[in-house]
């Protein structure tokens, strides 16, 4: 991987797109060659998920109000537990310092990782929400705006999870931390989140809801990376 | 004549400075403490509506601002100490988290005795209070975060990074009021249309505000002075200093 990262040549000094596409590509088949773990991930979602109504009652209406919230915190805590993987591995090994020191801009290569962070552990999230949703008798609308909440919100969570990830690096009791650094922040996609779908149930329209999460997602696209390799930088030094 | 304004960031011009500073905001904030709890518990009528429930707002609205403009004051410095790598800028920052923590704890526990009589309950899942709870956890964060990490450089430009990522919340937090419908009343205060309260009982809240205001800035100057000598132990200012002399 550092043999890759060292070859390229210094033309690409300040492309974004190159950068982009080499960071995404790379950590999309780096997820792939270890798929058992991107399932493990997966099955803790699956598991919370299915916990709830066996922690409360199997009654369909409660089922149906809890449902979409229920599913937002789970995706909340899948999205943490696969934070690490952004950044942690990276650093072990020195490939993270050979990425700041490579010519491409470490924004561009950062929103990379945060892309293929995001196709590989917040797509397979929202793509199971609809099945996960049946578990609680969610009809065929309230699925459909969760599941549009969960593809506008869960690349948020990975935006902001980054900065959180890459301030963590290398620190004892990181993945405690990571979490009170993190969650706070995912408050209001949460609130967002399952409040689309609430609104929807009551008959309100979830567009408020849905646009105030676009809001959010596109303020995060242009924010967090950005703060996510400030934090990286300060994690290399 | 040319004003020097750098000739403050250095700690060893600024630790004489701040012990300078500390008593006349020490002893303010206790006076104006005094005046405002006084206008509060005697002079301000009870309230028609709330009886005498309401005087704790005469500690809780106060408390409740200060934790915002704290940690806006801590996102300020933050980004100065970002922006022109200064220390005292990140240690300032360092220094006001705490007390920017205990005032958001002081306005959720308020809050809950104020909420009981008057609402008949603790806690309600209100936007404001949830977000003043999001903010005690952004506050711990910052804390938890500068502790974790053992090179004070590295943990001022980290926990500076997290105070600029969690400012994004504070509009949250005072907006929140017009977002959602709750149980919270809306806001008292206005700039723009006469206040819906009794006139005293506004100015003990702005004394008691002043009061919660000077004694930040007393107890974040006692702090970093701490945090200067702590982390300049090595340096020659710290030793010649009458106090680590006599030590």
């Amino acid at each position: 991987m550092i043999a890759t990262v060292a070859a390229v040549s210094p033309v690409a000094n300040g492309a974004v797109w190159p950068g982009m596409r080499w960071a995404v590509a790379r950590d999309v088949k780096l997820a792939l060659r270890s798929r058992a773990e991107l399932g493990v991930q997966l099955l803790f979602y699956v598991i919370v998920v299915s916990l709830f109504p066996l922690a409360t009652s199997p009654e369909r209406n409660l089922l149906g109000a809890m449902g979409p919230g229920v599913l937002w915190v789970a995706a909340l805590l899948a999205s943490l537990i696969s934070l690490p993987r952004l950044f942690a591995g990276d650093h072990a090994d020195g490939t993270l310092e050979q990425i700041v020191l490579s010519p491409y801009p470490l924004v561009a290569l950062v929103f990379g990782k945060i892309v293929a962070h995001w196709l590989t552990t917040g797509l397979p999230v929202v793509v199971l929400a609809p099945i996960l949703g049946l578990e609680y008798a969610m009809d065929a609308e309230a699925l459909a705006v969760l599941t549009t909440a969960l593809l506008i919100g869960t690349p948020i969570l990975s935006l902001l999870g980054a900065i959180g990830a890459a301030l963590t690096l290398g620190l004892r009791a990181g993945g405690s931390l990571l979490a009170l650094l993190v969650l706070p922040l995912y408050v209001p996609v949460l609130i967002f989140g399952a409040g689309a779908v609430d609104a929807a149930r009551a008959g309100l329209g979830a567009d408020a809801n849905l646009s105030l999460l676009g809001a959010g997602l596109l303020i995060a696209i242009v924010g967090a990376p950005f703060a996510a390799a400030a934090a990286v930088r300060i994690a290399v030094d | 004549m040319s004003i020097n304004w750098f000739r403050y960031a250095s700690p060893a011009t600024f630790y004489p400075l701040a012990g300078r500073l500390i008593p006349w905001f020490a002893w303010a904030a206790a006076l104006l403490a005094v005046a405002g709890l006084w206008i509060g518990l005697v002079v301000a009528p009870t309230d028609f509506q709330q009886g005498d429930a309401y005087r704790i707002i005469f500690i809780h609205v106060p408390a409740a601002w200060m934790s915002m403009f704290l940690y806006v004051v801590m996102a300020g410095w933050s980004a100065i100490a970002l922006g022109f790598n200064t220390r005292l800028s990140a240690m300032l920052a360092q220094a006001i988290a705490p007390t920017g923590a205990l005032m958001t704890f002081i306005a959720l526990w308020t809050g809950a005795f104020w909420g009981r009589p008057t609402w008949g309950t603790y806690w309600a899942w209100d936007a404001r209070m949830t977000s003043e709870l999001i903010l005690l956890f952004l506050y711990f964060g910052v804390i938890a975060l500068r502790h974790a990490i053992d090179d004070p450089r590295r943990a001022d430009r980290a926990c500076g990074v997290l105070t600029l990522t969690g400012v994004v919340n504070i509009p949250i937090i005072y907006f929140s009021v017009q977002w959602w419908n709750t149980l919270h009343q809306g806001s008292t205060i206005s700039m723009t249309k006469a206040p819906a309260m009794a006139s005293i009982m506004l100015t003990g809240m702005l004394v008691m505000s002043f009061a919660a205001w000077f004694y930040a800035i007393a107890v974040a100057l006692a702090r970093v002075r701490t945090i200067m000598i702590e982390r300049e132990r090595s340096g020659a200012w710290v030793s010649s200093l009458q106090e680590v002399r006599n030590a």
